[in-house]
């Protein structure tokens, strides 16, 4: 009885963490942080460092507001959360100025900004306000991870176009063209406009096939029927 | 999913109408671009003809491809297709790789068509989103310009030996010493140059491939508006706006700003003005608006050249337009007769 | 747990307090353990940039802060590792601990966004003997070429800062000229300008060290 039980809370958050990587992946397809995916992915390093630190901070502060949702009064939630998630996010900056000062440098301004990315505030409020500790660290790992991983998808096509570079290695050798405008504020536009283009085009083909599948089972059954 | 074109004529009144359509209107269109293909071969050779052929194939492939409709030739039978890459390739630099050519129109089409839901209903002028996108993601290429072929026949002419660096593998470059050229416009901006208003009366200067050719475009633009194919209001008023704002300044301070006539001849206006201004979908419907419009691009053009950073501004002066256009549709409808 | 009542007003306020005063507590532990390593960061940047100027002779850098009187330049001691507040300028040292040079941070509007760039200047010669960017959001691939660009860069190896530098297009032919970068003229003439605007402020107080120095030399 015991065992049945582990097993099911396990698959339990098991389907927290995967949903957020890909089915609800929190760019592509809640399309939200949209600020921090186009601003700061003109290259996979920031890409990574950006999604490290909202990991830090989504996981963290997932951890301790669902840990103190029964004690924070519903009135000043929101407030409440913003401190917590202000105070991850100030520790970051401060930790990558001290450690990472390059890093920190071409981030600049958007790792303060995180503060006000709706995909973390959005995740407290939907999900950690609501959850257990467990669920809710599971959650925000998924969607942290989702969101590294569009973040990366993004800035490699536009430092590949871009600089014809990847992690700074030169793909395509001396004479590449690059694409300039991929660097600058349209190429993101453009990269991410392409993506949820062909998130949407795939999702509309897989329900089309379901349809066909359902329409198909419904002709077989009331074939029977008519016979 | 089935998309139509809308089968409304969207103008205001009065609807009495000759027989015209869409296809028959783009075939003129198409007729008078070939004088100006030829006259882009003629000055800057062989290389500049596969530029333009390149451009189309990008944009016919793009609509083959996004379109949807597969039957037969699907939108392309239309012709604006191939319309959009012919214009996209004449306002190209004649030594642009031709692989940035194929993909300036399959951007055009892309992103300055499909993408909102295919003829009639785009904002911006196609082929110049594909060359703004140009513009945007290659700044040096899409800035160096060919000098034209000074003698036809010889053997070292480029009318036969195509610049090297039109040849370059995609997403490469030619690394080349072969002399760029300036533009009049760039002549006169940044090394305070004049150019002599017979060359670009007769189009013997740098610059994009079609736009060069001063006489060429006004007797192509003649044609156009004798066979009813384009709205004479919308190029008169750009170029009299242009000439008029010219004037001006050129009357305030002859040394500094150049005269009306350098102004009208040299870089895309007139080219502009023919082919771009005169897209029915992206330009004001009413006879006010015309006036409008133009007088509007006019203003733009002269201000971004004489005080801007770059020394050609019609392409995005005409996207400005373009985006304001329909506020300028809504402000010069006409009172319903009666009221 | 799910409370009917609305909580008391003290109870928000109270909660909202212990938040804000744990929040703070923990960033400030937090910025004491990480002030000193961004501080050093910063001097090593600096650091860096000088030493790329001076080029291999270089051993060492000394800080100077702008006098109250704004005239005269005082020597900062570094052994804390933090740079100062107010107004600096480096100076090069080489091997025998005689001043090369000094290295003068300055900034100013770009094509896009503020520039910060540090040049080498020496005052004896009245020249710049090099230029180094800290900081640009020019375009890439051609604004930031002003960082990166070696024939560009080239023009401040000595350039003469009188009469006032100049910027042009092609040829170069005076020694006070800088060539400009083809398709980034913004850019190149945000550099000169921000050069001239810093040297009208620091060559004056620079010429006066130097000629002070030397004097003490010859004494």
């Amino acid at each position: 009885m015991a065992t049945k039980m582990d097993d099911e809370e396990k698959q339990k958050l098991y389907d927290e963490f995967v949903k957020g990587i890909w089915r609800e992946n929190p760019v592509f397809i809640q399309v939200l942080g949209l600020c921090p995916s186009l601003a700061v992915t003109n290259s996979l390093m920031n890409g990574i460092a950006m999604g490290a630190a909202v990991l830090f901070v989504l996981v963290c502060s997932s951890f301790l507001i669902s840990l103190l949702r029964n004690v924070i009064p519903k009135p000043v939630r929101i407030s409440i959360y913003i401190v917590v998630i202000a105070t991850f996010v100030t520790a970051v900056d401060f930790t990558l100025a001290a450690v990472a000062p390059d890093l920190h440098k071409s981030l600049g301004a958007f790792i303060a900004l995180i503060v006000v990315n709706c995909l973390i505030l959005g995740r407290a409020e939907a999900f950690a306000g609501r959850h257990g500790v467990k669920e809710s660290v599971a959650d925000a790992i998924g969607m942290s991870i989702g969101f590294t991983l569009a973040l990366c998808l993004i800035g490699g096509i536009r430092e590949a176009l871009g600089n014809g570079t990847l992690l700074g290695y030169s793909l395509f050798g001396p004479n590449f063209e690059p694409w300039v405008i991929m660097i600058l504020p349209p190429g993101g536009f453009l990269t991410l406009g392409a993506y949820l283009f062909l998130f949407a085009y795939f999702k509309e083909r897989s329900e089309e096939k379901k349809q066909r599948q359902a329409d198909a089972a419904r002709n077989l059954t009331e074939g029977r029927r008519a016979a | 999913m089935k998309r139509h074109a809308p089968d409304l004529i969207i103008t205001t009144a009065p609807f009495l109408r000759e027989g015209s359509s869409t296809p028959e209107l783009m075939r003129q269109v198409l007729l008078a671009t070939i004088p100006v293909v030829a006259a882009g071969t003629w000055f800057f050779g062989f290389g500049a003809l596969l530029v333009i052929f390149t451009a189309t194939v990008g944009a016919v492939a793009a609509e083959w491809f996004l379109s949807g409709n597969r039957s037969g030739l699907g939108t392309l039978a239309d012709g604006s297709a191939l319309l959009t890459g012919i214009l996209l390739g004449l306002t190209l630099p004649p030594p642009i790789p031709l692989w940035m050519a194929f993909l300036g129109g399959a951007v055009a089409i892309a992103l300055g068509k499909v993408i909102w839901g295919g003829l009639g209903h785009n904002i911006f002028n196609p082929a110049l989103v594909g060359r703004a996108f140009l513009q945007a993601a290659f700044p040096e290429p899409m800035t160096t310009w060919s000098a034209p072929v000074s003698s036809w026949f010889s053997s070292s002419s480029p009318y036969v030996a195509v610049d090297p660096r039109t040849f370059a593998l995609p997403l490469m470059r030619v690394k080349t010493d072969v002399i760029t050229a300036a533009t009049p416009l760039g002549l006169a901006k940044f090394q305070g140059k004049g150019t002599d208003l017979w060359s670009l009366f007769f189009g013997n200067t740098g610059g994009s491939i079609g736009e060069t050719c001063a006489v060429l475009l006004i007797l192509c633009g003649l044609w156009l508006a004798s066979r009813r194919a384009l709205e004479w209001r919308l190029p008169v008023a750009a170029l009299s706006s242009v000439f008029v704002f010219s004037s001006t300044l050129h009357l305030i301070d002859s040394t500094r700003y150049p005269g009306p006539l350098f102004m009208l001849l040299s870089g895309g206006i007139l080219f502009g003005s023919v082919f771009m201004v005169t897209d029915p979908v992206t330009t004001p419907i009413t006879r006010t608006g015309a006036w409008v419009f133009g007088a509007g691009l006019g203003f733009l053009v002269v201000l971004i050249r004489i005080f801007g950073g770059l020394p050609e501004a019609v392409m995005f002066s005409i996207l400005l337009m373009n985006a304001v256009t329909p506020l300028i549709n809504r402000a010069t409808q006409p009172r319903t007769f009666g009221y | 747990m799910e409370a009917t009542r609305e909580p008391s007003a003290q109870r928000l306020i109270l909660s909202l307090s212990i938040s804000g005063l744990v929040a703070g507590i923990v960033l400030v532990g937090v910025y004491d353990v990480t002030y000193p390593a961004i501080q050093k960061n910063r001097a090593e940047a600096v650091k860096k940039a000088v030493f790329k100027i001076y080029g291999e002779h270089t051993k060492g850098f000394e800080v100077f802060l702008l006098g109250s009187d704004h005239k005269t330049l005082q020597a900062f001691d570094m052994s804390g590792g933090a740079l100062p507040e107010g107004s600096t300028v480096f100076g090069a040292v080489d091997s025998s601990g005689q001043l090369m040079g000094y290295a003068v941070p300055a900034e100013g509007a770009g094509f896009q966004d503020t520039i910060k760039i540090l040049y080498g200047y020496d005052p004896t010669q009245k020249r710049i003997v090099g230029m180094e960017v800290l900081e640009s959001k020019e375009t890439p691939g051609l604004g930031d070429k002003i960082g990166s660009d070696a024939k560009f860069r080239a023009n401040f190896t000595a350039l003469s800062v009188e009469p006032a530098i100049q910027l042009v297009k092609g040829k170069k032919s005076g020694a006070n000229e800088v060539d400009a970068i083809s398709g980034a003229t913004i850019s190149s003439d945000a550099v000169v300008k921000i050069l001239n605007r810093s040297l009208d402020q620091w060559r004056p107080i620079l010429a006066a060290e130097a000629a002070k120095k030397s004097g003490a030399k010859e004494r």
